[in-house]
């Protein structure tokens, strides 16, 4: 369990001053300036020691994705682009951050900024975030007021203009490229990688983007030291997260703990266990609601970490652990997801674009088992078909639950056809336009 | 450069290429929909993809930059099952109506569904429908078909310019089109069918009218403008049905204006298809000795002098230099072609020829407009104005009544005090010119075909001089007709021999016989009441009208027939289908009436004619090349550059859509103009 002193989130749940007068009684803004006199390489260099790997979901190394910005200028600026626009059903740790913790995370700008070579940095905050955007705003006037951005930041000598953007609600731009051209104005599409946006970015100029968590703790690993934060957690996996439990236990919340705690723990610390006890968990969305669920019998043991958790083929993803007891439907809590993503998928790009719908539509048919057999490999393979052919990452967050459902719980499937059958005989191949399904008929009219 | 091994074959290619690009280099075929070569890259298809050594998952190659040593599979077990995927997704929501598509034969999504598609459909759940856009007379729209590849966004915003079209919605409900709807504002808009790799955009008066396989595919070269666009004229028995661009990287790419596309119902309309004589103040219709008869009976007695003749806009060179021979042996030097009244010096070919050419366009770093309106006059001109401005730093400026020319130009003035501002250095945009090291200028026909027209022409040239638009390498001087057949007639001198007259002096009674070759753009009232009219022509226009013979001759598709486009270019037009009825080929015309009237021109065949072109002017022996040069005799046309007039410039084409016998016969054009140009829109009967 994590130590209090180790905490990096002292105001996780707001209950201090979210403004500069009790940020700075925690700590922040303290030394800024010498943590910016020690250069750019020293602090990149820092970073990469201590091992943080990007909190946004994908787990790439911090440290190396600064050090891709270009070292020297070409003429064009550089910019930093946070990227606030936590949309990721089960997620809700930046929130957090941006309404009780603001300071961190601006200070984490203007250090991150100086390592990357940028004087101006823009965080792209989701649109349903109404609040969390007040009391951002509230920080950034409070830290240009008290000269610790703007021209001379924090009398470091870097000047370093700060902005703030809402966006409008789309899933999609919480994708890297899709909130470059959000903010950029434009619809909210991906990009085609290479060129990545340490190259071309936003108005085609150098830019990294980073999440929020992730730049909210940089500050205080180089104040407090790499070994400190490398010692947390596990090898590879270092340092500490935020992890936000919701579903059916006991007490959900956001609690920061190091990396690599057992998942049962986790639950059982701070969320006052399962409903109705371990032994009534179904499966567990580990990472957010993209990743691939776990039956009980893995979340037994299953450690929270990257590593970890890509090795029962699933992944920590945000960290937003959803918690499926055994009054859940698993099947239609899949489903779910799937209109989910068939809602937010951008259209681009056809498997996504295509491949969405039809897994919505068959997951559907799944929930009341009006559905043959091989369609569960039909449904496995169209999943197969999206992962790895898009654009961007969204295809794959589509697939991955459908694919950990049918990895786990295809004998509840194949049971529910069986049952379907037995009640109401074999269902017709091509099926009666608009019949609303029983239980989704407002979901699915929606559409 | 980066060596790419694709499929086992090693090839070399520029660096910066993409794999798909280097895959072709080395002969393979990679499937593609979204991908198109003169648009950008969007990678939203799918169906490229490749597999690449090392890489994870397969990469799209239209987009992804190759890198040395790479190893590309472009068969692979990963990349057929990949493309297969797409295929299927593409595939699920794409109607299955083929058998009543317009697409049907010429379907890419057709064609690769062969190779990529599974036999039957997975797909058990209902087919998603699109409400269909209505993007006005020419484009029809099937919107359930589209594969949402975005190929018309691109095209509609980067080469045409009018950034109309869009997606709206998201995920599987994204759609594209105009949001508000309303009919497209450009005059490339055809093209956006030709690029739609499906159904989804198709032609609105080609719909239902046959199959690709049933047509007749004949090379030509389109005479709607001086561009002088490279067609594919498709017909069936004796009808044209289509017109397609070819392509021709010098003068259209591979695209063609909605005019030359969509004017050929035209050719079905109002045709002459007998001759007619005017017996008792009545035109009858005659047989072809009775109309000869007529002229010869008219011609007797008359000497050359008082004896005229004029070139219509869309005749072949053939013709026009057949009418000369005939003029010449009836003793006549009373010729023109300039039927708008061009004060063109042709003297020298440099002075009336487009001189950069349309692909040195591409080469020039700064832009004079003189009273044109390229987007009008010349689309596909326009288009590659468009594209080198695209490309950047390239200032236009324009003379003459603003307009929206789909690039940024500066309209500094309306009039001819706009270039005594330009040549005294007190209008700002002469330093940019000076500055410039490869500047040029278009004089359009709206800046000639006036009183001062000389003297504009030759100011235009004084600047040209004056701001190094002349060099031994480049010449930046540019004179953009409209009319196909006009730069033909100049190089064959069809204008008034010494002490001739020309069209004002042949008007009001200056000649007692006049020969109409397909003109119809002047005013007919001006000729003289006691004038006798002889029109040779295709269409019963306004030459018709006023005719007292007329003999039917034939339509650009229905003959051989030599062109030279506004650059000078010579390109040969071919035979596609025949003219109605007892109509026939123009110069076959001249012959027989040469014949008839006791003056048989020397020549019986084409070849011979075209011998005789030769000699009359050694330009047409280059036939499709176009020779750059410089200038290094500054010394410009007639015309005293200081006697400019007041009047503003007026474009020569203020409606786009019916400038012709073709178009004006043309019901398309004629619901295009009312749409378009409401208050220029001709009444269509």
């Amino acid at each position: 369990m994590l130590s209090d002193q180790d905490r990096i989130f002292t105001n996780l749940y707001g209950q201090h001053d979210f403004r500069l007068a009790g940020a700075r009684a925690r700590g922040d803004w303290d030394g800024t300036a010498a943590i910016i006199a020690r250069g750019r390489e020293a602090i990149i260099d820092e970073m990469k020691a201590s091992g943080l790997r990007g909190r946004g979901g994908a787990g790439f190394p911090t440290g190396m994705k600064w050090s891709f910005m270009p070292k020297v200028s070409d003429g064009r600026p550089a910019y930093l682009v946070v990227n606030a626009d936590e949309s990721e059903p089960g997620t809700c740790k930046d929130r957090d951050i941006m309404r009780h913790d603001p300071h961190k995370l601006i200070e984490g700008c203007l250090i991150a900024s100086f390592a990357m070579g940028a004087h101006a940095a823009y965080i792209y905050i989701r649109g349903e975030y109404y609040n969390e955007a007040v009391n951002l705003q509230i920080a950034i006037d409070e830290a240009y007021e008290a000269g610790l951005i703007g021209a001379n930041a924090a009398g470091s000598g870097w000047d370093f203009e700060l902005y703030l953007h809402r966006g409008a609600g789309a899933y999609i731009c919480g994708e890297e490229t899709a909130l470059l051209e959000s903010l950029e104005g434009k619809k909210g599409m991906p990009r085609m990688k290479p060129p990545f946006p340490a190259a071309v970015g936003l108005y085609g100029c150098p830019t990294t983007v980073n999440n929020v968590e992730t730049i909210a703790v940089a500050p205080a690993i180089l104040r407090r030291g790499a070994g400190w934060f490398s010692a947390l957690g596990r090898p590879k996996n270092a340092g500490t997260k935020i992890f936000c439990i919701s579903g059916h236990v006991n007490k959900p919340c956001n609690v920061e703990e190091e990396l690599g705690i057992p998942l049962r723990e986790l639950i059982d610390t701070y969320c006052g266990g399962v409903r109705g006890g371990w032994d009534n968990l179904l499966a567990v969305i580990p990472g957010g609601s993209s990743v691939p669920l776990l039956p009980k019998s893995i979340c037994d043991t299953v450690l929270m970490d990257f590593d970890s958790l890509r090795d029962v083929k699933s992944g920590l993803g945000t960290a937003a652990v959803i918690v499926m007891d055994k009054s859940t439907d698993v099947i239609r809590a899949i489903a779910r997801l799937s209109q989910f993503y068939k809602h937010e998928s951008c259209g681009q790009c056809t498997p996504c674009r295509e491949g969405a719908g039809w897994m919505m539509r068959v997951m559907y048919r799944m929930v009341q088992g009006r559905a043959e057999l091989d369609e569960i490999d039909t449904l496995e393979q169209v999943s197969r078909q999206i992962e790895g052919h898009t654009i961007c990452a969204l295809g794959d967050a589509a697939a991955w639950p459908v694919q950990g459902l049918i990895r786990h719980f295809r004998p509840l499937m194949e049971e529910r056809i069986a049952e379907y059958k037995r009640v109401r005989g074999a269902p017709a191949r091509t099926f009666p336009v608009n019949e609303p399904l029983a239980g989704e008929s407002l979901a699915l009219a929606a559409e | 450069m980066p060596k790419v091994t694709v499929d086992g074959i090693t090839v070399e290619v520029p660096a910066g290429s993409t794999v798909l690009q280097a895959a072709e280099l080395a002969g393979r075929e990679i499937p593609r929909f979204c991908y198109h070569e003169r648009l950008s890259i969007a990678g939203n298809c799918r169906m490229c993809l490749v597999e690449v050594e090392k890489a994870p998952k397969p990469v799209a190659s239209c987009a992804f930059p190759v890198a040395d040593n790479m190893v590309v599979f472009t068969d692979s077990p990963m990349t057929r099952q990949a493309r297969r995927g797409v295929m299927e997704f593409l595939l699920i929501n794409h109607p299955l109506d083929c058998p009543i598509c317009d697409q049907g034969g010429e379907c890419d999504l057709q064609d690769q569904a062969v190779g990529y598609g599974r036999d039957h459909s997975r797909y058990a759940e209902n087919k998603r429908a699109v409400k269909d856009k209505n993007l006005g007379p020419l484009v029809k729209t099937v919107m359930t078909r589209c594969i949402q590849c975005t190929r018309c966004i691109r095209f509609a915003t980067e080469i045409a310019g009018v950034p109309e079209l869009g997606a709206t919605a998201r995920g599987e409900n994204m759609e594209v089109g105009t949001y508000v709807e309303h009919a497209l504002t450009s005059e490339l808009s055809g093209n956006l069918i030709d690029i739609c790799p499906v159904g989804a955009l198709t032609s609105k008066p080609y719909a239902f009218v046959t199959r690709p396989w049933e047509l007749t595919k004949t090379d030509s070269i389109d005479v709607m403008d001086a561009v002088g666009a490279a067609i594919r004229i498709d017909t069936r028995g004796g009808e044209v049905l289509r017109v397609l661009p070819r392509i021709n990287e010098d003068v259209n790419e591979e695209w063609l204006a909605d005019k030359s596309r969509f004017a050929i119902d035209g050719l079905k309309r109002r045709r002459l298809d007998s001759p007619w004589v005017r017996r008792d103040g009545q035109m009858r219709k005659a047989t072809w000795p009775e109309a000869f008869a007529a002229i010869a009976a008219r011609l007797r007695g008359l000497t050359g002098e008082r004896i005229g003749a004029i070139a219509g806009d869309m005749v072949d060179a053939e013709s026009t230099m057949a009418l000369k021979d005939l003029m010449g042996l009836l003793g006549s030097i009373n010729l023109d072609c300039r039927q708008d009244g061009a004060r063109i010096d042709a003297a020298r070919r440099d002075f009336y020829t487009f001189n950069t050419s349309i692909a040195g366009i591409e080469e020039a770093d700064a832009l004079l407009i003189v009273g044109s309106n390229p987007r009008r006059e010349a689309p596909l001109l326009n288009a590659r104005i468009r594209k080198r401005q695209v490309a950047g730093r390239f200032p236009v400026a324009a003379i003459g009544a603003a307009a929206d020319l789909t690039y940024d130009a500066t309209w500094i003035g309306d009039g001819p005090s706009a270039l005594t501002g330009l040549l005294d250095g007190s209008q700002d945009f002469a330093s940019v010119l000076r500055d410039a090291k490869r500047p040029m200028v278009i004089v359009g026909q709206g800046a000639i075909a006036r009183p001062d027209g000389a003297a504009i022409l030759a100011a235009c040239w004084k600047l040209a001089a004056q701001t190094g638009m002349l060099a031994p390498e480049w010449h930046g001087f540019n004179v953009l007709h409209t009319a196909g057949g006009r730069v033909g007639a100049l190089d064959l001198g069809f204008l008034p021999g010494p002490n001739g007259k020309n069209l004002d002096a042949m008007m009001g009674g200056g000649v007692d016989l006049l020969w109409l070759l397909a003109a119809d753009e002047f005013d007919m009232s001006r000729i003289g009441d006691d004038t006798f009219v002889v029109y040779q022509g295709h269409h019963g226009d306004a030459g018709a009208a006023r005719a007292d013979v007329i003999l039917p001759g034939a339509a650009y598709p229905e003959k051989h027939g030599t062109y030279v486009n506004t650059e000078g270019r010579v390109q040969r037009g071919s035979f596609a289908t025949f003219p109605p009825g007892d109509a026939r080929e123009d110069w076959k015309i001249l012959r027989a009436a040469s014949a008839v009237l006791g003056k048989p021109l020397p020549y019986d065949t084409l070849e011979a004619l075209r011998a005789r072109l030769e000699g009359a002017n050694p330009v047409f022996a280059r036939i499709n090349q176009l020779p750059r040069f410089g200038c290094s005799d500054h010394s410009g046309p007639a015309g005293d550059p200081a006697a400019l007039g007041e009047a503003a410039f007026v474009s020569c084409v203020p409606n786009y859509y019916q400038t012709d016998p073709i178009s004006r016969a043309s019901a398309t054009m004629a619901k295009c103009a009312a749409l378009y140009q409401p208050s220029l829109a001709a009444a269509a009967e």
